[in-house]
C-alpha cells in the first residue's frame, strides 16, 4: 500500500492499518478517528454496552451485517439473573439487526474467527480484552470497554492513539513437548505485565513462520497480557487458506515496510525453550516447568480463547489417550467453538477426554473466569490452559491456578501434580 | 477535589478491583460497589468515604475490559484514581465514564494522606506531606469527553467522535 501525502515515510503494520482507515497519514503518537470492519461484544460487556447505546440516544447501528454479540462467558446461564441479561442480549440483537452467537456456539473469538469477521488489515474492535487475538491473522484488533464498543456501534467509527510498536522476532525449531503455549509465556515472563503497555507487538520469525494458525493465535491472545494494544502479525499463505469459504470480501493482508520505525526489539531463539508455567497470582510469574513439578492439583482445564483450538486438543489426546486421570483430579475440557466441536467429534477427541474420566463442556469459555462450570474450592490448585491466573479469576480467592500448555495440563492431570509432558510422551 | 488516599501496589487487576463472579450477574453499580477491591481489602468499602483517592503503583486496572471496574468504584464513592501508570481499557473506560484517572509520580503517596486535587491544572497537594506534585496531561479528545461528563452524554450531544 503507498499512502499519500508529504510526510507519508515507512510504516508498521499499525501504522498502516490506522492511516487507511482513518484517511489520514498517521505514525505512532497520532490521535486519529478511524472507520471499523467489525464490532464484537459478550455476555460480559454487551448488557453494558446495550445501555450506553440507548444512553447515546441510539435508534440505529452504524455497524448493520458488521456487529456480532456472543453469549459465552456464562452459557447456559447459571444464575436466574445472568438469563435475564442474556435475553436482554437476544432481544437487542432481533431490534437492531446483530448476528448473535448463542449458548454453545463458542468463545467470542474463535466465533469471530470461524465466521471470517476478522480478517487481515482489518479495524476490529471487541468488548473483550482478549480481542487482541485476531492480530494473528492481520487484524488490527484491540480490546475495548462497554461505552467504547457502543460509540462504535452507534457511529461507525472511534477514536484510537497510533500505537508505538515492539518488534519480536522469534527464531528457532521447537522442541517436542514444547508448543505455542510456552513461546507464549515465555515471553509475557520476560517483556512482563506492563512491558509492552500501549503498544502494538509485531512477532514474526522463522518459529512463527513454522507454527499453524492456533498456535499463532495463542501467541496474539497474550499479547494483552503483556500490556499491548495489538499482537500483529503477518499474513501467509496459511492465513489465507483459513478464510478459504469463510468470506466473500478480497482479502487485502498488510506487512510492515522496510525501515519502519520500532520502539523497541526483542529476538528470540526457541531451540532450548522447555515447558513454561505462570504461577500464582500473575501472568509474567514464569517458571521452567521443572521448578513447580510434584505440585498437586485438584483441577484441570483445557480450553478457553487462548487453547480450546484443534491443535490444543490434539496435543491433549496425545497424552491422555489410554489414561486415566488421577483419583481426586478433575478434568474440565471446552473446545473453544462449535466448529472445532464438530470436527474434535469426527477425530474421536471427545471420545477420549470422555473416556479418560474428563468432563466435556459446550463450546464457550468454561471456567475461565469463575462463573460456573468449575469453580475451585478453598486451598485447591488448578492447572489451567487459559491466560490469567489472578487470585479470584476462577471464582474463589483462595485457590491457586497455574497457567501451561495444553501438554502439560494434561500430562499433570494423569499424574495428579504438575508434570513436565515431556516425561510422558 | 480534597480526600485520602487508600493506597495499593503495582498491577492491580481489574478482577481485584471488582470480581467476575459479581460482575456478571448485574448490572446494579450500587450493588457490585459493595465488593470493589475486596479480594486484595475485605475491609476497603468500610475505610472508604466518598470523595477520597485510590493511589496505586504501576499498571492499574490491568487484565480484562470490563468498564464494571471503573463504574464500580465511582458508585463506591471513589473521586479519582492515581497511578503512576494505568493499563490503556481501564484508561479509556475510566475517562468514558468520567472518573479521573491520574497518571502521576505517587511513590511519596502513603496510606491515609490527605490529598487536593485540582483536575483543571492537574496539580496534586499533598497536605499530610506539605508537597506537590503534577499529573500527566490528558489528549485533548480525553478532556472533551470528561468535560461533557463522559463518553455517553459526549455521543447524546455529537453523534460521532471527532479529533480537533
Amino acid at each position: 500500500m503507498v499512502l499519500e501525502g508529504k510526510n507519508s515515510v515507512a510504516k508498521t503494520i499499525s501504522e498502516k492499518i490506522l492511516s487507511a482507515h482513518s484517511g489520514k497519514d498517521a505514525s505512532a503518537g497520532d490521535l486519529v478517528v478511524a472507520e471499523l470492519d467489525f464490532v464484537m461484544a459478550q455476555d460480559g460487556t454487551a448488557p453494558l454496552a446495550i445501555r450506553a447505546f440507548e444512553g447515546m440516544g441510539g435508534d440505529s447501528i452504524a455497524m448493520a451485517g458488521r456487529a456480532a454479540l456472543c453469549i459465552d462467558h456464562s452459557a447456559p446461564s447459571p444464575l436466574r439473573a445472568i438469563s435475564e441479561l442474556h435475553a436482554l442480549m437476544r432481544e437487542f440483537a432481533d431490534k437492531y439487526g446483530l448476528e448473535l452467537n448463542d449458548v454453545g456456539e463458542g468463545v467470542c473469538h474463535q466465533v469471530m474467527l470461524d465466521k471470517g469477521h476478522a480478517l487481515p488489515g482489518s479495524l476490529v474492535i471487541g468488548a473483550d480484552s482478549h480481542t487482541c487475538t485476531y492480530g494473528a491473522v492481520n487484524a488490527f484488533a484491540t480490546g475495548v470497554g462497554s461505552t467504547d464498543l457502543a460509540a462504535g456501534l452507534l457511529s461507525g467509527s472511534l477514536w484510537f492513539r497510533v500505537p508505538e510498536t515492539m518488534k519480536v522476532t522469534i527464531d528457532g525449531k521447537l522442541p517436542a513437548g514444547v508448543f505455542a503455549k510456552d513461546i507464549a509465556l515465555m515471553m509475557v515472563g520476560d517483556i512482563t505485565a506492563d512491558g509492552a503497555t500501549y503498544m502494538a507487538l509485531e512477532v514474526g520469525g522463522a518459529a512463527i513462520a513454522d507454527l499453524g494458525l492456533d498456535g499463532r493465535l495463542t501467541i496474539s491472545n497474550l499479547a494483552v497480557e503483556m500490556g499491548a494494544k495489538a499482537g500483529l502479525m503477518e499474513a501467509d499463505q496459511k492465513t489465507l487458506a483459513f478464510f478459504d469459504g469463510r468470506t466473500s470480501e478480497k482479502l487485502a493482508p498488510v506487512s510492515p515496510d522496510a525501515g519502519a520505525a520500532y520502539q523497541e526489539e526483542r529476538e528470540y531463539d526457541i531451540s532450548g525453550l522447555g515447558p513454561q508455567v505462570a504461577k500464582p497470582h500473575t501472568v509474567d510469574n514464569i517458571a521452567p516447568v521443572e521448578e513447580v513439578e510434584g505440585t498437586p492439583i485438584a483441577e484441570g482445564l483445557i480450553g478457553t480463547c487462548t487453547n480450546g483450538r484443534l491443535e490444543d486438543l490434539r496435543a491433549a489426546v496425545e497424552i491422555l489417550r489410554g489414561k486415566k486421570v488421577a483419583h481426586g483430579v478433575r478434568l474440565i475440557v471446552a473446545p473453544a467453538s462449535r466448529e472445532v466441536m464438530m470436527q474434535a467429534l469426527r477425530e474421536g477427541l471427545i471420545e477420549v477426554f470422555t473416556e479418560c474420566g474428563g468432563s466435556v463442556m459446550c463450546p464457550g469459555c468454561a471456567s475461565c473466569v469463575g462463573t460456573h462450570q468449575g469453580i475451585p474450592g478453598d486451598g485447591e490448585n488448578v492447572i489451567s490452559t487459559a491466560n490469567r491466573n489472578f487470585k479470584g479469576r476462577m471464582g474463589n480467592p483462595e485457590a491457586c491456578i497455574y497457567l501451561a500448555s495444553p501438554a502439560t495440563v494434561a500430562a499433570s492431570c494423569v499424574a495428579g501434580e504438575i508434570t513436565d509432558p515431556r516425561r510422558v510422551m | 477535589m480534597k480526600g485520602k488516599a487508600h493506597r495499593f501496589g503495582d498491577d492491580v487487576n481489574t478482577d481485584y478491583i471488582i470480581s467476575g463472579r459479581h460482575k456478571f450477574k448485574t448490572l446494579d453499580m450500587n450493588e457490585l460497589a459493595c465488593h470493589v477491591m475486596e479480594d486484595l481489602d475485605p475491609h476497603f468499602t468500610k475505610r472508604l468515604k466518598k470523595g477520597d483517592f485510590l493511589v496505586a503503583g504501576k499498571n492499574f486496572g490491568c487484565g480484562s475490559s470490563r468498564e464494571q471496574a471503573p463504574l464500580a468504584l465511582k458508585h463506591a464513592g471513589v473521586a479519582a484514581v492515581l497511578a503512576s501508570s494505568f493499563a490503556r481499557i481501564y484508561f479509556r473506560n475510566s475517562i468514558n465514564n468520567g472518573l479521573p484517572a491520574l497518571v502521576c509520580d505517587t511513590s511519596g503517596i502513603e496510606d491515609g494522606d490527605t490529598l487536593e486535587i485540582d483536575l483543571a491544572t492537574g496539580r496534586i497537594k499533598n497536605i499530610s506531606k506539605g508537597s506537590e506534585i503534577d499529573s500527566r496531561p490528558l489528549p485533548r479528545v480525553m478532556l472533551d469527553i470528561l468535560s461533557e461528563g463522559g463518553l455517553v452524554e459526549y455521543m447524546r450531544k455529537h453523534g460521532r467522535l471527532a479529533i480537533e
